[in-house]
């Protein structure tokens, strides 16, 4: 196991309350394992991303332990973690305009980078890499301002692993890019699992069919907590829980069409997780809905590899 | 109906706006009452700037554009029959005032002549009919509501015109999975009942779910266009094919797109003809093959 998050709960001071985010979430990663994170907004998939690289001011460790490679991360001390962020655990956020400086050329930002890691550059191994997720070298001696969307993404990319990270943490790198950068970016993020630049890779993503061509296993994620994680192909053709089946049931495929069979969306909202309801709180949306589910769901392996937090799912 | 007949639209660029820049080429197309168009494209292909031309926020530099056989003339008669909803919801809003203003912007714009009463009755249809429950969505702050909500209301402001025609750009790009399909159920309705609907987006699987027809754009000239099963039933040209692979899809891994064989523009003889698509069945019009490589197909 490259990594283990057991029971991690991670709150939001608000002025109002603590918003539990993430409310005792536990999983494993294994050495070369691609795992998909998915779910709605607010379900606490950015924040256990997150998490595992910087606590913000706002975010607070209220319990749990994540383990990589055998060390304990200090996620509560911010200086201590700094060890590892980069060299262990890496991240390619959202939004790669907002991660390169716009008043570098490319190849400067990366030197200065490693500059400040005390390494230096070894530029064939760098035009190496940027060949991989198909960029050419003049890429260094631009401005981001220069590159497509898809190019600084992929940019990013080379950059967040040129310390071959243990675990990468891919948050939504695919939401503002069209199919066929989406294509390329999944393939070079594939690409860098398979010459082992990076162990193991977190793909944050609300995009359930996108992760299913990139993730070895998938983890879907509801109101702060595991709802269900199963390898791909098991999660996307026999899912126990009721909420993956319906928002794999409300994903339009190409060639379904509102006349022949209008799909169905998911009534309602999830909880607010300032004060979350008790028991499953998937509960006030699910068709399944028993007195049962008044009572908290445990995650139970119901086969090798699949968990599930529900109780109509044993 | 709205007629779209060669229309371009030439942006300067440049320092000093010496150079130019064609974000839509000699694009054509209708959309007729009760009928849902989706426009398809990646990133610079023009299509926000075709639903922004046909909003009249953007001027049209040649070709001509009508509705109901008028050209476009921006003003408030213009804005009662044609509507528009944008990408991002949260930017549509004022956050310090509640969200329901949107609603009174419109009465006093609009209908400065109903009442209190009747206005309010209005406002609650509208709500209702996108879904929404009229207690837990007005007099709400937009930071209280979510995307879903918020993109609903201001459809429901759109609806309170009466429009006969609705741009939808990207409406549902930044809302989840499970109330993107509610969005777009509630678009299907409203076409239902007689609204044309010129739907932008990038998806092709949220594309092809609603449209009868289907404009496939790239580099702002149309590539292929036509009845929607038989563009992605049988595309003929590269674009279409190498766009629908790229798709992904649950179960079934990303395959290459097939070869083309012969361009059917070429092969269709319209070569000559000064035409920019070949119609090779009926309600099926493709571009060359090698568009937009092989040069203009007109002198």
């Amino acid at each position: 196991m490259t990594l283990t998050v057991d029971d991690l709960r991670v709150h939001y001071r608000t002025l109002r309350g603590e918003v539990r985010a993430l409310d005792g979430v536990s999983f494993g990663l294994a050495d070369g394992e691609i795992l998909g994170l998915a779910g709605e907004s607010g379900c606490g998939k950015t924040t256990l991303g997150k998490s595992l690289i910087r606590l913000d001011g706002r975010m607070r460790h209220a319990g749990g332990t994540v383990t990589l490679d055998g060390d304990e991360l200090p996620l509560a001390d911010d200086r201590a973690m700094n060890a590892y962020r980069f060299h262990k655990i890496s991240l390619v956020p959202q939004y790669s305009m907002s991660a390169l400086n716009p008043t570098r050329r490319v190849g400067r930002m990366i030197r200065e980078l490693l500059a400040s890691r005390g390494v230096s550059v070894d530029t064939d191994e760098l035009r190496r890499r940027l060949d991989l997720v198909g960029l050419a070298p003049d890429v260094l001696d631009r401005y981001p301002i220069e590159l497509s969307g898809g190019m600084k993404q992929r940019t990013v990319m080379v950059i967040s692993t040129l310390l071959d990270p243990s675990v990468l943490v891919a948050d939504e790198v695919t939401s503002a890019l069209d199919v066929s950068n989406q294509q390329a970016v999944v393939g070079a993020l594939t690409g860098l699992r398979d010459k082992g630049l990076v162990t193991s890779m977190i793909f944050v993503t609300h995009d359930l069919g996108l992760t299913s061509h990139i993730a070895d296993s998938i983890m879907v994620m509801y109101a702060g907590k595991l709802a269900e994680k199963a390898p791909t192909t098991v999660l996307t053709t026999a899912p126990r829980h009721p909420y993956t089946r319906m928002l794999i049931g409300s994903l339009p495929q190409v060639g379904a069409r509102y006349k022949d069979k209008p799909l169905s969306g998911i009534e309602g909202s999830p909880p607010s997780l300032l004060n979350p309801p008790a028991g499953c709180r998937f509960r006030d949306r699910c068709p399944l809905a028993d007195a049962r589910c008044a009572e908290e769901p445990p995650a139970v392996e119901v086969a090798p590899r699949h968990t599930v937090a529900c109780w109509k799912a044993a | 109906m709205l007629t779209l007949d060669r229309v371009t639209k030439t942006f300067r660029a440049g320092a000093f706006g010496g150079g130019s820049t064609t974000a839509v080429d000699r694009v054509s197309f209708s959309a007729a009452p009760g009928e849902l168009v989706s426009l398809i494209g990646e990133s610079g292909s023009g299509k926000s700037t075709i639903g922004r031309m046909v909003l009249g926020l953007t001027p049209v530099s040649s070709g001509s554009l009508t509705l109901d056989g008028e050209r476009v003339r921006p003003g408030k008669d213009f804005y009662r029959r044609v509507q528009g909803v944008f990408q991002d919801p949260f930017s549509c809003y004022n956050p310090v005032f509640k969200a329901d203003r949107v609603f009174a912007l419109v009465r006093r714009a609009y209908h400065p002549g109903v009442g209190d009463t009747e206005w309010a009755d209005r406002v609650e249809r509208a709500v209702r009919d996108v879904r929404l429950d009229p207690g837990q969505v007005l007099g709400r702050y937009p930071h209280q509501l979510s995307g879903g909500q918020l993109q609903r209301l201001l459809i429901a402001r759109a609806l309170l015109l009466d429009p006969r025609f609705l741009v939808a750009d990207e409406i549902t790009s930044m809302l989840d999975a499970s109330t993107r399909i509610d969005v777009l159920n509630l678009l299907a309705g409203l076409k239902d009942r007689g609204l044309g609907v010129l739907y932008i987006t990038h998806d092709l699987s949220l594309g092809t779910y609603l449209a009868e027809r289907t404009v496939v754009l790239r580099g702002g000239r149309v590539v292929e266009r036509g009845d929607t099963q038989k563009v992605f039933g049988n595309p003929l040209h590269p674009y279409t094919r190498t766009l629908l692979a790229a798709v992904p899809r649950i179960g079934r891994p990303w395959t290459e797109a097939a070869p083309v064989d012969a361009c059917a523009y070429h092969a269709g003889g319209a070569a000559g003809s000064g035409e920019d698509l070949h119609e090779t069945e009926p309600d099926h019009f493709v571009a060359c093959a090698h568009l937009p490589d092989c040069g203009r197909t007109r002198p």
